[in-house]
């Protein structure tokens, strides 16, 4: 089996590995759909989908062929070649991403140096998406979704960055698998414990940069109608719906990856060794994926919308000063080697 | 090196089309595109000369925040066009002697002289692992210090500049000051109960000549 695989080209690997990541990956965005539309209702007392297949399991397949058969309007006046590029541009880097993520210590696609710079580059550019499709569509609800969205990841982006940087000082690198490996020991050691301002932040800032509830100002229903994508029909919107599920798998994964050890078990390795289930595998990240994900339902359930002043404060005045002073503190306590993180 | 060559021209062929296309098309939203355009493809130029972190570094704050910024300030201006091209022919020939005088100076400085392959012998391949991070860190932070923090000081007096141009004062605006609403408590800060005596409304539809005690 292995020999068939060498024997393959180059290219025909790289496009099979990207398979292996993309379709479960899709998989996933779709199921996730159902995911938040059952855990709002049952938040809110309600059943949720039911109705195709069991328990409505089913929902995600006959939203998506509905989609697809919906006739996509291009409105009059639009630039059609823009409206047209807009969602490619946004789902793009939420794929793309995940060219660098480590699933485990070798299962990685492109194992890069600057992994954690590639990655904060990539979800930089998702903005273009909603700026180009609020621009396009020539409408002045998608417009004003635009310029909300563009100014509200500007100010969070700046936040989620200085607080990358508290992770890549507490690890000395930017490769994420070695971050992961810094983390090595138990449940105490992770770096949500020494970094939590800036863990705090990060999912916080995460929220934000994926447009979500309470920070969805750029969709904002009640005010905007639904902002960027208001002039979307069929697949246009489907893309960007799938974009930003897709954006926050990868930040709930991300989130865990730094700040909750990745596939590393909460145990200590003396406790358990390679016992089953309970030494380091896939299956911690996945679970710890799976928890910030339902985090992201239980905010938007929970959480009445920001209004526009209060995010740009939260975002300027109170995250930035935050992790400028926690990357203060952990870089004294990287320096004067704090046990028990930094003691080796 | 055949295939690096060839990537080589085909990102710096974007770049160049790209660059020429900002300053001929004629919507400026179309213009700012085709500059995120050009500043991804030289971010790939970067990386093929094995500047792996400059390129990403590139994409993040110029296409990713400085760009945004522009692109949102450029959709919100109504550009006109028609009084941008009015003087074009007029001073095409200043434009033209500005450029003339710029390529000689560039090319006095980076030309063959000076950067050519006799001058500078194509460095070896670094390994698959180093890192440039560390080294450009390691340069930065120890010979290029004082470049560094004067940089650093520009910036900051930048900000303080930009920040104290744009804040004023405004005293019939009405703000709310977030602080103020965080301390407020649960007693008296809340709400106000007043003492008062009671009314007594006359019911919907009462007859007039039912007794409706005192009216008030």
């Amino acid at each position: 089996m292995t020999e068939l695989w060498n024997a393959l080209p180059l290219v025909i690997q790289i496009l099979l590995k990207i398979t292996a990541i993309l379709l479960p990956l899709l998989g996933l965005v779709a199921y996730y759909t159902y995911a938040e539309r059952k855990v709002i209702g049952y938040i809110q007392i309600r059943i949720g989908p039911n109705r195709v297949g069991w328990r409505g399991l089913l929902q995600p397949i006959a939203d998506a062929v509905k989609l697809m058969m919906k006739e996509i309007v291009i409105p009059t006046k639009a630039d059609k070649t823009l409206f047209l590029l807009a969602p490619m541009i946004a789902i793009a880097p939420a794929m793309a991403a995940w060219a660098v993520f480590p699933f485990d210590e070798e299962l990685v696609l492109a194992d890069i140096n600057a992994g954690l710079l590639y990655i904060l580059a990539l979800t930089s550019l998702g903005v273009y998406g909603v700026i180009i499709a609020g621009w396009a569509s020539n409408s002045r609800y998608a417009l004003l979704g635009a310029m909300r969205s563009a100014a509200q990841i500007v100010a969070y982006e700046i936040a989620m960055g200085f607080a990358l940087v508290g992770v890549l000082v507490a690890a000395g690198s930017l490769n994420l698998g070695a971050i992961v490996a810094a983390q090595q020991g138990s449940l105490l050691t992770w770096f949500w414990l020494p970094l939590l301002p800036l863990f705090g932040v990060y999912l916080i800032s995460g929220v934000a940069e994926t447009n979500r509830a309470p920070f969805d100002v750029a969709e904002g229903e009640s005010e905007i109608v639904a902002g960027f994508h208001v002039e979307y029909s069929g697949m246009g919107f489907a893309v960007f719906f799938l974009a930003e599920y897709a954006n926050m798998i990868l930040i709930a994964a991300l989130t865990s990856l730094m700040f909750l050890g990745g596939w590393l078990s909460p145990l200590p390795q003396a406790w358990v060794g390679d016992l089953w289930l309970l030494g380091d595998g896939f299956h911690w990240l996945l679970l710890k994926t799976f928890f910030f994900m339902f985090v992201f339902l239980w905010l938007r359930a929970t959480f009445p919308r920001y209004r526009y002043d209060q995010i740009m404060r939260l975002g300027w005045k109170v995250f930035i000063p935050i992790t400028i002073v926690w990357i203060l503190v952990v870089a004294l306590a990287v320096v004067y080697r704090l046990p028990p993180w930094w003691s080796a | 090196m055949g295939f690096e060559k060839f990537l080589f021209y085909v990102f710096a062929l974007i770049t160049l089309w790209a660059a020429g296309m900002v300053i001929t098309r004629r919507n400026p939203v179309h213009a700012v595109l085709f500059l995120v355009l050009a500043f991804v493809s030289s971010a790939a130029l970067w990386v093929l000369i094995e500047a792996e972190f400059l390129g990403i570094v590139l994409v993040l704050v110029y296409v990713g925040a400085v760009m945004v910024l522009f692109l949102f300030v450029v959709m919100m201006l109504d550009v006109d066009l028609a009084a941008l091209r009015a003087g074009f022919i007029r001073a095409l020939p200043l434009g033209l002697l500005v450029a003339g005088v710029m390529a000689v100076e560039i090319f006095l400085i980076v030309g063959p002289a000076n950067f050519g392959l006799e001058a500078f012998p194509p460095p070896d391949a670094a390994p698959a692992d180093a890192t440039n991070t560390r080294d450009l860190g390691i340069l930065l932070y120890s010979i290029y210090i004082y470049p560094v923090e004067i940089a650093a000081v520009i910036l900051l007096v930048a900000i303080v500049a930009a920040i104290r141009l744009t804040l004023r004062r405004r005293p019939d605006n009405k703000s709310v000051d977030p602080a103020r609403q965080v301390r407020v408590k649960k007693g008296p800060d809340r709400i106000r109960l007043v003492k008062m005596a009671p009314e007594v409304e006359e019911p919907f539809g009462a007859s007039p000549t039912t007794e409706s005690g005192e009216t008030s």
